[in-house]
Order: C-alpha cells, then sequence, then structure tokens
C-alpha cells in the first residue's frame, strides 16, 4: 500500500506534538553510534568480495589537449597488472547535484589539470598505484587555455538578475552608505573518507558499493555513464563518510570500478587519493563580490546591491549562488543583484557545504558591520530594524521566520554588549581582544520522497529507503519520526538506509535531507495509524499509542493478530514552495584575540542561535551546528584554495597544505536552539540545519577580528599576513 | 624465518610486498577495516592505532617495519558488546557525525591518556616538568594531529574531558 502527501498547504496541525510516545524531540544518542566508535560500521570501500582487483585512477598532466595514445605496454608487464581501462564511458567530472544524467565523458578530451583519463588494474594496491604512475600517456596540448577568471570575459547567470528601483540614486541620495569589493578563496569539501567504490558483476546485475549522498540521482547518473538500464544496476552506501557536497553527484571512481568490473568479470575496488579527491572531485568557486548598502539616517536600508563573479569549466551548468539569501535577507526598496560567471580550465566548480551563503554571507555581513560602524548603532540594532515583513523581491510570506529571535537570544546568551562600539579598546598583553556578530541565513528546500514504513507482527517496525545518512543524523532522526507516530520505542525501530533498492528519498544535500525524508515517513506511518486506528474501533485522529500499545487498550502484537502493515509513505511538495518564501535563520557571535606582532587570530568563544523549525533530536541538531560553526572558523582565518596562474592546477591538493580547522583552533562553543514550528517548510514543521551553521559566520569573526584590533579586511580567509598588513600603526 | 605482527593479540604474518604499509596491513592483510585511510600521508591521523603502547599513524610505517611488534587497533579498544569508557563516552556526548575519523580519534585518546599519566608535556603545558593538568587546552594540543571535517572537535573534548574526570574520580 502507499499514501501520498502532496503539500500545498501550511500543516499547523503539529500531529507530532500531540504523539504520546516521547521520543521525538529528545536528545537521544545515535542508533548507529556503536557502529562508528567499535570500527564495525562499513564504509564503501571496506566490502571485500572474493577475488576483488584494485584499481588506481591515472590522471592529466595538461590543461587542455587530447590523450593521443596511452601506452598500455608500457604498464602490461609490471607485475601483477592486469588491464588499463580506457574505455570512452569514463567520466572526467563528477556529475553536479540533482544532474540525474551522466557528467562530461570522453576521457580523451583534457579539459583541466587532473583530470581522470583512465584506470590501471592489478591485484593488489600497491601494484596498481606503481603501475599508474609509470603508465605512457601521450598528448596533443591546445596552446591558450585560460585558467584564471580575470583573463576572460564573464557572462551574466540572468536567473540571478535583479533590478529593482533604482540602486545609484538611492546610494546618492543616502544619509549613509557602503560600497566595498570582497573575495573569497575557493573551498575543498575534504570530507574525511575518501571517495571509494567497490563493483561486482555476475552477468546480469552491477552491484556497487560507493561513497555518494543521493543514490535517487546517482543510480540514474550511473546508469546513464555506462548506457544501461537501472534495474539492472544496484547501489549502496550504508555509511558515508562525509560528503559535503562532494558525494552528491556519482563521481570518476564509480564509473571506472563498474566499467573494470564488467570488462574484467571480477569484482573491482577504485579508492581516489586524498589529491585526486581535492583535484578531481569538486571545488567552491573563488569569489569577488561587490557590496552596496545605502540606509537613512536611522539605519535603514534604502538600497541594497550584491553582485558576484564566479568560476567554472565551460559547459558545467553550477555557478556558485551567492546572492541566495541575498534575495530576501534585508529590506531596501531600491536593489540590484547580478552573478557573473567567468569560464575558465580549473578542476570542476560545484557544491561544497552551503553552496551560495557559505561565501556570500561572510561579505554581505561584514559590510552590514561597515554601514552599522558608519551609522553610530549596535550592529544587532541595524540587523533588527531591517527585517523585512515579506520576501522583498517576491512579495510572497515568510513560512516562518525567527531572525529577530535568533538575534535577541543569542545576543542575550552571548552577553552581548549592546553600547558604543570601538575597535582597538582592550589589549591583554600581546592580544587585542574584541566581538564580532553576524546574522545566519539559509534558503529552506525541501522535495519528493518515499520510504517504505512497515509494521512487523511482533510490534517492531522497519523503515527502509535509499535515503543516505553521512553523519547528519538520518538514522536517528527516521527511528524517532517513526517511534513517535507508532508508539515505539526507537530500538524497536530498524533503519536500512542506502539501498537503492529501496524507495527513492531525497538524497542528502542542500539540508533538504531530515525534512523531505522525515516527511515520507510520517506520511507512511500516519497510513499506518489509519489501518490500527480501524482495527482499535477508533479514529487516526484520536488514535493514541505508547509502549507498542493503544494507550489504556491492546498491544500492537494483539491488535496486528499476525498481520503486518507496510505502507509507502510519499512526501511531495506542492505549492507550499511556491506560496512562501523559506528558509533557516539565526546569529552568531564571536570573540576573538588577535596578536599585534603577528597577525594571528585566535577565537576565544563562539556562539550561534539558530531557528529551522522542529528540532527532531536536539543532541544532532546541535552537532550539525557545531560542525557549521567550526566550518565558518575555517572560511574566516585558513582555508584557501591556490591555483597555479600557468597551468590551473590545484597547488594545495592535501590536507598538509588545505588548512581545516582542528581541535586547537576550536575554542568554547554554545548553541542556542531557538524554538519553531514551520508549518509551510513540511507536515513534520521541521527545515535543514546541515548548513546554516557556516553560513555568516566567517563575518562575525572578521567584524570581531576589526573590533579588536582595527584590521578591517575584505578578503577571506584573514591569514596573519593580511590581518597584520591591516593592522593599523 | 616468518615474520609477523601481533594485532590485539592475535599473529599476523607480514605481507611479502615490502611496499605495504601498516594501514593497508591492517585493512586489508588482517581485515580489520576500524583502521580508516583518510589520506594517506599522516595529515588527518584517521589511521591512528597505538603500536607498542604509543599511538602512530600506520599510514606513515611500513608493515616489514613492525616485525614482533604488538599493535591495538579500534577493534581491540572495545567490542560492541564490550565498548570502552572513550567509546561510551563518545556517543553519549556526540563525539561523531560521519564515524569515519572516529576510531583514530578514539585511539589517539586512549593513548593520549597514558602520555598524560606519563607527565609528558605539550606545547599547551605550562611547564615541561611535573604533574600535567588535564585541561581542555591540553586535550586540544594533543589531539590535534586527528582531523573531524564534521566538526565534531567540542564534543569529542567533552567526551574525552568526561573520562578523564571518571578516570580522575
Amino acid at each position: 500500500m502507499s499514501a501520498h502527501l502532496k503539500q500545498d498547504e501550511p500543516d499547523t496541525s503539529n500531529r507530532l506534538d500531540n504523539m504520546r510516545q516521547g521520543v521525538l524531540g529528545k536528545p537521544l544518542s545515535r542508533i548507529d553510534g556503536l557502529a562508528k566508535v567499535t570500527g564495525t560500521a562499513t564504509y564503501s570501500a571496506e566490502y571485500s568480495p572474493e577475488n576483488c582487483a584494485e584499481g588506481v585512477l591515472v590522471t592529466a598532466t595538461i590543461t587542455r589537449g587530447v590523450v593521443t595514445r596511452i601506452d598500455k605496454d608500457s604498464v602490461l608487464s609490471m607485475p601483477g597488472v592486469i588491464s588499463v581501462i580506457d574505455d570512452a564511458r569514463l567520466t572526467t567530472r563528477a556529475a553536479q547535484g540533482t544532474a540525474d544524467e551522466a557528467p562530461q565523458q570522453s576521457p580523451r578530451t583534457v579539459c583541466y589539470w587532473g583530470q581522470p583519463i583512465a584506470l590501471v588494474v592489478a591485484e593488489t594496491f600497491e601494484q596498481a598505484r606503481d603501475a599508474a604512475k609509470h603508465l605512457k600517456v601521450i598528448y596533443r596540448e591546445n596552446e591558450a587555455a585560460p585558467v584564471s577568471p580575470d583573463l576572460v570575459e564573464p557572462k551574466e547567470h540572468e536567473d540571478e538578475t535583479v533590478r529593482q528601483g533604482d540602486l545609484a540614486r538611492a546610494m546618492s541620495d543616502a544619509a549613509h552608505s557602503v560600497d566595498i569589493a570582497y573575495t573569497t578563496k575557493g573551498h575543498a569539501s575534504a570530507a574525511m573518507e575518501p571517495h571509494a567504490a567497490v563493483a561486482e558483476w555476475d552477468g546480469k546485475k552491477l552491484t556497487v558499493h560507493a561513497s555518494l549522498q543521493m543514490l535517487n540521482f546517482n543510480i540514474t547518473e550511473l546508469a546513464d555513464a555506462l548506457d544501461m538500464d537501472e534495474d539492472k544496476l544496484r547501489l549502496v552506501s550504508r555509511f558515508v563518510g562525509g560528503g559535503f557536497g562532494s558525494k552528491l553527484g556519482v563521481s570518476e571512481e564509480t564509473v571506472a570500478a563498474s566499467l573494470a568490473a564488467m570488462e574484467l568479470e571480477r569484482p573491482v575496488r577504485v579508492v581516489m587519493s586524498r589529491q585526486q579527491v581535492f583535484q578531481c572531485v569538486m571545488r567552491r568557486s573563488e569569489t569577488t563580490q561587490r557590496l552596496r548598502l545605502a540606509a537613512d539616517k536611522d539605519g535603514k536600508l534604502t538600497g541594497f546591491g550584491h553582485q558576484a563573479l564566479v568560476s567554472n569549466l565551460p559547459g558545467e551548468t553550477f555557478a556558485e549562488p551567492v546572492l541566495q539569501s541575498s534575495h530576501f535577507l534585508y529590506a531596501a526598496e531600491s536593489r540590484e543583484l547580478k552573478l557573473n560567471v567567468a569560464r575558465i580550465h580549473q578542476m570542476t566548480a560545484g557544491s561544497v557545504r552551503a553552496p551560495g551563503e557559505a561565501v556570500g554571507m561572510p561579505a554581505l555581513e561584514g559590510a552590514m558591520d561597515v554601514l552599522a560602524e558608519k551609522i553610530g548603532i549596535d550592529p544587532v540594532e541595524l540587523r533588527l530594524i531591517n527585517i523585512p515583513e515579506e520576501d522583498p523581491e517576491q512579495g510572497l510570506p515568510f513560512s516562518s521566520h525567527k531572525l529577530a529571535e535568533c538575534l535577541k537570544q543569542g545576543a542575550e546568551a552571548f552577553g552581548w554588549d549592546s553600547g558604543h562600539r570601538e575597535p582597538r579598546v582592550k589589549r591583554e598583553g600581546e592580544w587585542w581582544v574584541g566581538t564580532g556578530m553576524a546574522s545566519a541565513a539559509r534558503v529552506h528546500n525541501v522535495s519528493e520522497a518515499k520510504a517504505r514504513v512497515t509494521l512487523k507482527p511482533d510490534g517492531t517496525c522497519l523503515v527502509e529507503t535509499d535515503m543516505t545518512d553521512i553523519g547528519t543524523g538520518t538514522y536517528t532522526i527516521l527511528a524517532q519520526i517513526a517511534g513517535e507516530m507508532l508508539g515505539l520505542e526507537i530500538d524497536k525501530v530498524l533503519v536500512d538506509l542506502g539501498d537503492s533498492q529501496h524507495p527513492r528519498g531525497p538524497g542528502s544535500g542542500g539540508s533538504w535531507g531530515a525534512a523531505s525524508i522525515g516527511s515520507a515517513v510520517y506520511v507512511g506511518c500516519k497510513a499506518i495509524r489509519e489501518e490500527l486506528a480501524t482495527r482499535a474501533g477508533t479514529s487516526e485522529a484520536e488514535l493514541e499509542l505508547a509502549e507498542g500499545r493503544v494507550v489504556g487498550g491492546q498491544t500492537l502484537t494483539a491488535l496486528l493478530d499476525g498481520d503486518e502493515i507496510s505502507e509507502e509513505g510519499h512526501y511531495e511538495p506542492g505549492d507550499i514552495k511556491d506560496d512562501y518564501t523559506a528558509s533557516g535563520f539565526g546569529a552568531f557571535f564571536a570573540q576573538v584575540r588577535v596578536n599585534h606582532f603577528t597577525g594571528e587570530t585566535r577565537i576565544d568563544r563562539m556562539l550561534g542561535a539558530f531557528g529551522f523549525g522542529r528540532v527532531l533530536n536536539p543532541k544532532t541538531a546541535r552537532s550539525q551546528c557545531l560542525g557549521g560553526i567550526t566550518w565558518s572558523i575555517g572560511v574566516a582565518l585558513t582555508e584557501a584554495l591556490e591555483f597555479d596562474p600557468r597551468d590551473g592546477h590545484l597547488v594545495n591538493c592535501d590536507l598538509a597544505e588545505y588548512h581545516v580547522p582542528v581541535h586547537r583552533d576550536l575554542p568554547e562553543l554554545e548553541v542556542v536552539l531557538v524554538d519553531e514550528r514551520d508549518p509551510a517548510a513540511s507536515p513534520i514543521q521541521a527545515k535543514g540545519i546541515g548548513e546554516l551553521g557556516m553560513c555568516g559566520g566567517a563575518a562575525a569573526i572578521a567584524n570581531a577580528i576589526y573590533n579588536a584590533c582595527g584590521a578591517r579586511l575584505f578578503e577571506y580567509p584573514m591569514t596573519p599576513d593580511r590581518v597584520l598588513a591591516a593592522m593599523p600603526e | 624465518m616468518t615474520q609477523s605482527i601481533s594485532v590485539n593479540g592475535a599473529q599476523h604474518p607480514i605481507p611479502n610486498d615490502p611496499r605495504v604499509t601498516l594501514l593497508d596491513f591492517l585493512r586489508h592483510d588482517a581485515g580489520l577495516t576500524g583502521t580508516k585511510k583518510g589520506c594517506d600521508h599522516g595529515q588527518c591521523g584517521a589511521c591512528t592505532v597505538i603500536v607498542n603502547g604509543i599511538r602512530i599513524n600506520s599510514c606513515l610505517t611500513l608493515a616489514a617495519m613492525h616485525d614482533g611488534d604488538s599493535v591495538t587497533t579500534i577493534e581491540g579498544i572495545g567490542t560492541t558488546d564490550n565498548p570502552s569508557a572513550l567509546q561510551r563516552a563518545f556517543m553519549e556526548h556526540d563525539g561523531f557525525q560521519c564515524g569515519y575519523c572516529t576510531p583514530g580519534q578514539i585511539c589517539s585518546a586512549t593513548a593520549m591518556f597514558e602520555e598524560l599519566a606519563n607527565n609528558w608535556p605539550s606545547d599547551a603545558s605550562g611547564q615541561l616538568e611535573g604533574k600535567i593538568e588535564i585541561t581542555g587546552e591540553e586535550i586540544r594540543e594533543r589531539m590535534s594531529g586527528n582531523l573531524c571535517r564534521c566538526g565534531a572537535y567540542a564534543n569529542i573534548v567533552a567526551a574525552i574531558q568526561a573520562v578523564a574526570t571518571e578516570k580522575g574520580s
């Protein structure tokens, strides 16, 4: 049986608040935790079918041109080498998120330095790695290949363009205004588990264990790449060692392992090296941004301008959506937004955690701080007075809006001083100490999702979907939703994820996982409740279930009487998508210290207050926020992809040279979860939280650096050399 | 004479190919995939194991160099039936998200407690000699070789501190 809900209207019934089990919204530990802490959770590369061969990708050492010859004989006589796979179906880029079709193929055409061109397969990893290094490849190189955005004429990404009122006029008439250029560097997802796939072909069906975020799209992408029917494929991703966008689309190792397994008729494992993950999966584009803010004497915004230049390879549709939250965050009558894209021959640009806001918000919120200083107004107050009543561009109502609460509750919890602000006031020895704040915003997305919920005769429940848990806590929150709806403790709920044989979920990405798949489970459970209510002689609305029984009545086992009830919950967002602007909101507060002599910034403490609808599990939700804040620190202080200006290759392609935050970079962090039910976000009133925590946090740090030492910087990351150069004498 | 490595108390012969790292030996030859490969270059700490009582990055050393050594991996620290105090604390404090760096974090912290008990100083220690106080900063400094991209650091430190307090009392 199946149950379908297309949500056209807000759902204010808050049904989940009236259930009796009491497991939803509780800070429960993860149900997959024991497997993870004991090393028994099996990640993709760890499946070891009998007779598994090992493949290592060979990547291009030119920027643009053609592979004229691959000299297979150069390695075929090496010990253990089985084959060199150079099938034309090999993919040369990772698919973009939700692509639903194969990414670029034809490996003999080289479009960027580091692009995969072949796969060497051997009996052991050591043999394959050695042979891959020795494979002779002959290229015909094209001369001119622009590798830097300033070398090409950019094109306007017209979907993003907004022109309302007269911004130039607003700027010239303004009592206070700022016009600032910001730059941000490229970022890498750098998930801890390198991309990996183990493919097995039994002559009829191809089974691939791969590290992927969105099996519902990935299976179509893989089928398209292999030119095979989807029903001959099975993708499995039980545990995914982090994604952050890098595993949204099917990537090169999965297609290569699949082709090799079918050609050699034996299982093949392909694991990317850390350097390959950096160089041939996805980068977040660098950005150049211009912020124009015009305000009246009281600080009310009259003009709002945000434009950005980003880059990508020719042919890629993705453009870092820098302006995403700028469209609705602050009211201003005159508005001008524009996104330009430069086509260059660097590795593919794509989604890295919080595409858009991760870099757009730090620039916008930095500019807001400059404006607040010019006006002489508390920066918290400047945000509060510019919160729009409705979406300022589309005129749509907000589904729910908690920015003001986040700003107020955050300021109070942090102990924010709303009095007069002046830089270089507090010094402790070599260290200047200061505070800063910023708003957080991240658009809420929700998408179609299916999950099968089965109530077994023994009173246990099984939830099945191809949805993945990339560390976000999906296993646990789905058990909580099903447990709450069916009156079960979560140890009575088995959640089976990451198998393409299950009903298709939404995939993990864009922070839409929990609200989408949670709603599908909710819909399925509701249908089961209908059947249970009939059996219990009551209505679904009045049915109360807890501890495996009807409250004050029969046990589920007795009610089921040996039957099993199985329902496929199918959730689809309807008109709510078009009728509302939906977003998570928040506020960041930071206290930093900056060394007077070295320019080094250390963060003393940081707090984030976030409103993102119903909190399904405060323990795992808080962890998502902590993760986002941690990424904010990386964006603010250390993370920067560096490309060689001659050939466009990524220079700092490992974790020694690309600096993600480490333990000692993290201070005491505090998270405030602001109570909210968002009726137009999903029927479970929840929004996403995977990305909100990093959308603006870097600006709170930047603004605190200025408040501490007087260095006003317009470049992220704010490394010691830059801070020192900008610090007043 | 066969060379062998003791892993969690069981003897495993050293593979013939001298290029096999201790990490690949553990994951492939010994079939103990709890130890993770994150970078293969000693940059991330996901492969941390304890060799003769000392934590090391198992990707930075060859299996052939460990004849007669005693290695403890995450599988030797606790089991699903009997997890160690640290493993339980990581669950309680949500000291992980994707879980990929977790075995390395736990092996690292397990060995770190020994270093602290022996009063080995770190950059965060106030002095080079005498008793080391187990502060948050001390833990952060000593754990900085174990990267966590999900950003679970605050919870990892909380888990370690909880066990430190338990041990102290």
